[in-house]
């Protein structure tokens, strides 16, 4: 077998980067595998920081889902590393959301990294993804239609009015256009996630199929490899002919079974990544074992875009929101507890009419998690949890909708039930304030002439 | 050969996770080439076996694909509603996959 690409170079024409976390920010990074990375010679080191999987409430309201103080280490982490190996940093979607606040954010925190440490003057790169909805406005106005995927009507003006705040998922071209201006440390807006690692794998000429590949590969990091173990950082190798990809923390290896089975994660179909300007296929793609725990990957194919359409992600609120916690052990309740919620609801309706609001009762121990899809939903626990949201325009509003309907299981009227004082038992006698409730208004696409266009880009200087 | 185990017991990983806002994917990974082929051929991961255990309809399947490179059946369903909306209550729809789990495999 070859010496690990961990002690090495494969070829004479690699890019090397080391991925220290799948989602920065979210989970820390563990250091001990990132630091073996920092002495395998890696020409950059990337990271992604968002995902569309923590849900509207972030990028509706315009704030992280990761808490501030992991954000700033994570980053001092990689940015430490960076500045003292001299090699670029990228960090994509930046904040869990990659909206323009988030940006500023991560540039910030970049800054007074650089002034804690008293680090050597460096050029930061950042980028914007956000769209106005003015500008989607005078899309839909013109009839150049704004796409819905998986199976959403195309945008329209009701849809884009209930929207607060909508991001474009940018491709490899303002991470290029950032790495051709000199950034030494880049914080993009929303992007995609292969892109981070693409770009400056295609900046440096390597083909096109194998660069998104090697994204694909990489922005997980140990989620690639086994024994399962996230937040390790991994190593990537691209040539002309491969890309390989090496687990770093000594319990993990990348297997042709891990790294494969990776491919297919978080996407519908495990054969085709699509990110603006194309996609990649690859249902052709050939995994072999290269060393112990190298696994390498060729085959790949890129198909660029006839037409060049960005995906556009928006979330709009619905209202304020208030949470009750209800539970019930009494058997001839739970075999009722439908009744019960639905005498709740009437007295909610009794109040504040059909509309207006939301009511949501979502039953821990019967089918909170699958809803209608759950198999056992006609076998309840011998005790139930339930979960009473109210939402609604205002805070008093919501509190006072998911009040009624959760005392008033308290004093709902079964006809049979033995126990006559009182048909749920609380957890709280109150119900208490939650985040406000947001939905996904805009899952999309719209057609572009420039793939910068909606992603302008910017240089800093930090350090001393 | 009328043995029947647990899907648990035959598949080496079995997991869902959001693709999108609007999906959810379902992942089931086999530990070898003989325990892929028994599942694919007793067909009790297949369109028809997946809307009977969910309840659903075949056009709420958005995909449904044997993947040879990981062993793995995959099969990806429409959200109820957008993830993380007022009433979801599993925002990544990383515990879809319960109902999995207890699906008998005859012959293994």
């Amino acid at each position: 077998m070859p010496v690990s690409i961990q002690h090495g170079r494969s070829a004479n024409h690699t890019l090397r980067i080391v991925c220290p976390n799948g989602h920065l920010g979210f989970a820390p990074i563990k250091t001990g595998s990132f630091q073996i990375g920092c002495h395998c010679e890696p020409d950059l080191i990337c990271a992604d920081s968002g995902s569309c999987d923590v849900g509207p409430v972030p990028l509706g309201a315009d704030i992280s889902s990761s808490p501030l103080q992991w954000q700033v280490d994570d980053l001092e982490t990689m940015l430490l590393a960076s500045r003292r190996l001299g090699v670029p940093m990228i960090v994509g979607s930046a904040g869990d959301t990659g909206t323009n606040s988030r940006v500023d954010l991560f540039v910030g925190i970049i800054r007074d990294l650089a002034n804690k440490h008293g680090l050597s003057r460096f050029r930061v790169g950042y980028f914007y993804s956000e769209v106005s909805k003015d500008a989607l406005r005078r899309r839909i106005v013109d009839r150049d239609t704004v796409m819905g995927l998986d199976g959403r009507p195309p945008l329209d003006l009701a849809t884009l009015d209930a929207t607060e705040r909508i991001v474009a998922v940018a491709g490899i071209h303002p991470y290029i256009k950032l790495l051709n201006e000199g950034a030494d440390v880049i914080i993009g807006g929303r992007s995609s996630d292969c892109a981070i690692f693409a770009a400056p794998a295609i900046r440096q000429g390597f083909p096109k199929a194998l660069a998104y590949f090697y994204g694909k590969v990489l922005e997980c990091a140990s989620f690639c490899a086994e024994p399962y173990g996230a937040k390790e950082s991994v190593l990537g190798e691209i040539t002309i002919d491969d890309v390989k990809v090496t687990a770093l923390l000594p319990e993990q290896r990348c297997t042709i079974a891990s790294v494969a089975g990776h491919a297919m994660y978080e996407r519908a179909n495990p054969f085709y990544e699509y990110f603006l300007g194309g996609h990649i296929d690859m249902s052709q793609c050939h995994y072999e074992q290269y060393d112990e725990r190298t696994v390498r990957v060729t085959g790949p194919r890129y198909v660029p875009a006839s037409e060049l359409r960005v995906k556009l992600e928006g979330a709009g609120k619905i209202g304020e929101r208030y949470v009750g916690i209800v539970g019930v052990r009494d058997p001839y309740t739970i075999a009722n507890i439908d009744l019960v919620t639905a005498w709740a609801r009437r007295q909610v309706v009794e109040r504040f009419g059909d509309g207006g609001y939301e009511l949501h009762f979502t039953i821990y121990g019967r089918n909170a998690i699958l809803g209608d899809n759950e198999p056992l939903r006609t076998t309840p626990a011998h005790e139930l949890g339930i979960v009473v949201q109210g939402v609604a325009p205002t805070k008093a509003m919501a509190e006072e909708v998911c009040i009624i309907a959760t005392r008033q299981m308290f004093y709902a009227r079964l006809p049979q039930v033995k126990g006559t004082a009182g048909s749920v038992a609380f957890l709280l006698d109150e119900v208490m304030p939650a985040s406000p409730a947001y939905r996904w208004t805009l899952n999309h696409t719209m057609r572009l002439d420039d793939p910068l266009e909606l992603f302008p880009t910017f240089i800093c200087e930090a350090g001393v | 050969m009328t043995a029947r185990r647990k899907l648990s017991e035959v598949a080496k990983t079995i997991r869902s996770k959001n693709a999108g806002v609007d999906k959810i994917t379902f992942d089931v990974i086999f530990p070898d080439r003989a325990a892929y082929d028994r599942v694919r051929e007793s067909a009790v991961l297949s369109r028809a076996a997946v809307c009977r255990i969910f309840a659903i309809d075949a056009e709420q399947i958005s995909d449904h694909v044997e993947f040879d490179p990981a062993l793995a059946i995959k099969f990806t369903i429409y959200r109820r509603m957008p993830s993380g909306s007022p009433g979801d209550a599993d925002i990544f729809g990383s515990q879809q996959y319960g109902p999995l789990l207890d699906i008998e495999v005859p012959g293994v």
